[in-house]
């Protein structure tokens, strides 16, 4: 009897064991996967990333090893800039060194370009799209239904579609400063993209789900549409404003194709169109090419860095899930 | 009778407030997108420049209307059945392995005034007879099949991976922040520039991949440089790039799953991999949908990568061409045709609708 229940609490022990062992090698399994997929993903951002505090000659070499991932002989002769004049961004070569990206083209310049483009995009955006979608899901007028098939079916019309002939519209569009043509300015690459038809979609499912009792208690209390819009549903309705803002900024800093065709110089190019016109520059330097991609990335994933967690959460709130 | 009054002046109210809330995104709209569209559709069936000629005179040219020319410049096919080349003793040739000796498609294409303008798209064999399809703008055709084979693979591939990272990244389990922030870094790159990066770590000769591949004695491979590789090389990067988007969209319908669905059907004895098909896959449909079909469409829309990593060339040998790279030579650098572009933007633009129109029909009718 007592042998009976010894044998059995050594076997159930020893079945333990062997499930806390199955349990071990399945999580270890887990990690080794999940840190090969991180090397997967983040290769290629550290090797940018070290690359650009290397002197040029010696960046290629060493992608031969895994001195790719390490940096060595550290310079900031890619990044360095004598004198560098805030103003027209323009900066004197160090004398004795290859020049750096600062000396080669205004970076600070195209930089503004991104940053403000992609902030008017999205500011105005948040506004008129919300505005838009507050009118066709809380409020009654004739030719709602319409208005909302044409905003869904316009979700589909593919904006390089519409490049050219835009392209040419722009082309002899006047502007408040006198002059006769949108080509070569902010406003060319800030308003064709405020107004957007899956934004208005986007905030249109939210607003629709909020119920209908809030407003007519406002209502009551005698508040006009503008207050119920602006103190009632727009507080309300944040992580739909946190996610349009997020996917308008994401796709917006990115911008390639438009700025491409609607920009002429330095002056008003954003960072991807200069990246490829610097690319294509000879002499083809890669540390200063790292470094512009280093600047460019950087700040951008240190503000998803920090808003992570929040992202998740208001993609899922927002029910972006079509 | 006045409350009737009242009623009606809040509803003229109401409308009059719905209109001037719609007023700045109509008039955006209306401006930048549903004008172009309809100057595209008219530009399509002119010969307008980019850059409109200046008369004597000192007025611009107004460009032609020349009805379906650039549709049929853009679209015209025509198989041609090839005949052997004969010998002397009047019987078919063949070459030392034996095989028929067929004449070049261009001395054929270049003898009758039929085939004017166009060239040679491919050529096959079927049932004994060698066939020749000839195109006015093979180029086109080639950057269909190009955006074909880059949708057919990376959406699939793309979706499923993006799942699988979802998954794994929703674990309860230490540094799970961590790995979430990894594989969506790629995502808040922009193309262009990830594209520059990618075209540095492709280079056969010296460039990290190659190098790190022949570690496990893989490759050397052409990425970049060969037609076979190229396109396979945009899918990769492209994936990299995109992948963590469509994983945090998952990861938010994953969190929305009740966790008594999981215990439920642990109780009923379901394993993991039953979970997974039974629980997970029908409570992710939407999300699914959603994530496919957006795919598609900017998987259709191929444009900056290309143009970074070949130098707006789409190549090597055409292998890297898409419609919409097609689109921007034609209408923008080169020979600036914009009635051209307008008609390649017109038939994409179908194409497109056309696909997400049965794409939706598709997956929605799973539901039953």
């Amino acid at each position: 009897m007592t042998t009976d229940s010894a044998l059995l609490r050594a076997e159930a022990a020893a079945r333990a064991r062997s499930a806390q062992t199955r349990k071990t090698i399945r999580s270890a399994i887990n990690y080794a996967v999940m840190i090969g997929l991180a090397f997967f993903f983040a290769f290629p951002i550290v090797i940018m990333l070290v690359s650009s505090f290397k002197p040029d000659e010696q960046i290629a070499g060493d992608m031969r090893s895994l001195y790719a991932f390490i940096p060595r002989n550290i310079t900031t002769e890619n990044y360095s800039c004598a004198d560098y004049d805030l103003a027209t961004s323009d900066c004197s070569p160090t004398p004795g060194e290859n020049p750096g990206l600062f000396e080669r083209l205004p970076f600070g310049r195209i930089y503004f370009n991104s940053v403000f483009v992609t902030a008017s995009i999205v500011i105005g955006g948040l506004l008129v799209n919300s505005m838009a979608a507050f009118a066709l899901a809380r409020l009654n007028f004739p030719g709602k239904k319409l208005l909302l098939t044409a905003v869904i079916a316009m979700i589909i019309i593919p904006f390089e579609a519409l490049a050219v002939p835009l392209l040419l519209q722009v082309n002899s569009f006047p502007w408040i400063d006198g002059s006769s043509t949108w080509i070569n300015s902010y406003q060319v690459q800030i308003f064709p993209f405020m107004a957007d038809a899956f934004s208005i979609f986007l905030f249109y499912q939210f607003f629709i789900g909020i119920p209908k009792d809030f407003d007519e208690a406002a209502r009551v209390d005698g508040a006009n549409i503008f207050t119920i819009y602006w103190r009632i549903i727009v507080p309300l309705s944040l992580p739909v404003f946190a996610t349009v803002a997020i996917l308008q900024a994401l796709t917006h800093w990115g911008s390639f194709l438009w700025p491409l065709m609607a920009t002429r110089g330095f002056e008003f190019q954003p960072l991807p169109v200069a990246m490829r016109v610097f690319f294509g520059q000879a002499p083809r330097q890669w540390g200063d090419i790292m470094a512009f991609a280093s600047l460019a990335t950087v700040p951008v994933l240190i503000l998803f860095l920090l808003f992570q967690r929040w992202f998740v959460q208001s993609v899922a709130s927002a029910g972006v899930k079509g | 009778m006045t409350l009737n009054l009242r009623t009606s002046s809040a509803q003229r109210n109401e409308r009059m407030a719905a209109y001037l809330f719609l007023l700045p995104a109509a008039l955006l709209l209306i401006v930048f997108s549903l004008i172009p569209f309809l100057s595209a559709l008219r530009l399509s069936f002119t010969n307008q420049p980019l850059v409109p000629q200046l008369l004597p005179d000192g007025t611009q040219r107004s460009a032609d209307f020349i009805g379906f020319d650039n549709y049929s410049d853009l679209l015209r096919v025509q198989l041609v059945t090839l005949e052997p080349e004969l010998g002397d003793d009047g019987q078919p040739q063949r070459d030392d392995n034996g095989d028929l000796v067929y004449p070049r498609a261009r001395t054929i294409l270049r003898g009758s005034d039929q085939y004017e303008g166009m060239s040679e798209l491919t050529q096959f064999d079927l049932f004994g007879t060698r066939y020749l399809v000839a195109a006015s703008d093979p180029t086109w055709w080639r950057s269909l099949f190009n955006v074909f084979t880059f949708v057919i693979i990376v959406v699939p591939v793309q979706t499923s991976f993006a799942l699988a990272l979802a998954m794994l990244v929703n674990q309860k389990i230490r540094a799970s922040n961590f790995f979430r922030t990894v594989y969506f870094a790629p995502v808040v790159t922009s193309m262009a520039i990830v594209s520059v990066i990618w075209f540095f770590l492709y280079n056969p000769d010296q460039g990290f991949i190659n190098n790190f591949l022949s570690i496990f004695r893989i490759g050397p491979f052409q990425w970049l440089d060969h037609p076979a590789s190229a396109m396979l090389s945009i899918i990769l990067m492209s994936i990299w790039q995109g992948v963590g988007f469509q994983m945090i969209i998952f990861l938010a319908g994953l969190q929305e799953i009740p966790e008594n669905l999981y215990e439920a059907s642990a109780l009923d004895g379901a394993n993991a991999v039953q979970q997974f098909r039974f629980v997970t896959l029908p409570s992710l449909r939407n999300t699914t949908i959603f994530v496919a079909i957006s795919t598609t469409i900017l998987a259709f829309k191929l444009f900056v990568q290309v143009d970074v990593m070949t130098f707006g060339r789409g190549g090597p040998e055409d292998a890297t061409i898409t419609p919409i790279l097609h689109l921007v030579n034609e209408g923008f650098r080169g020979s600036q045709r914009v009635g051209y572009a307008s008609a390649i933007a017109v038939v994409f633009l179908l194409l497109v609708l056309a696909i997400s129109l049965v794409q939706r029909r598709v997956l929605t009718q799973k539901e039953a």
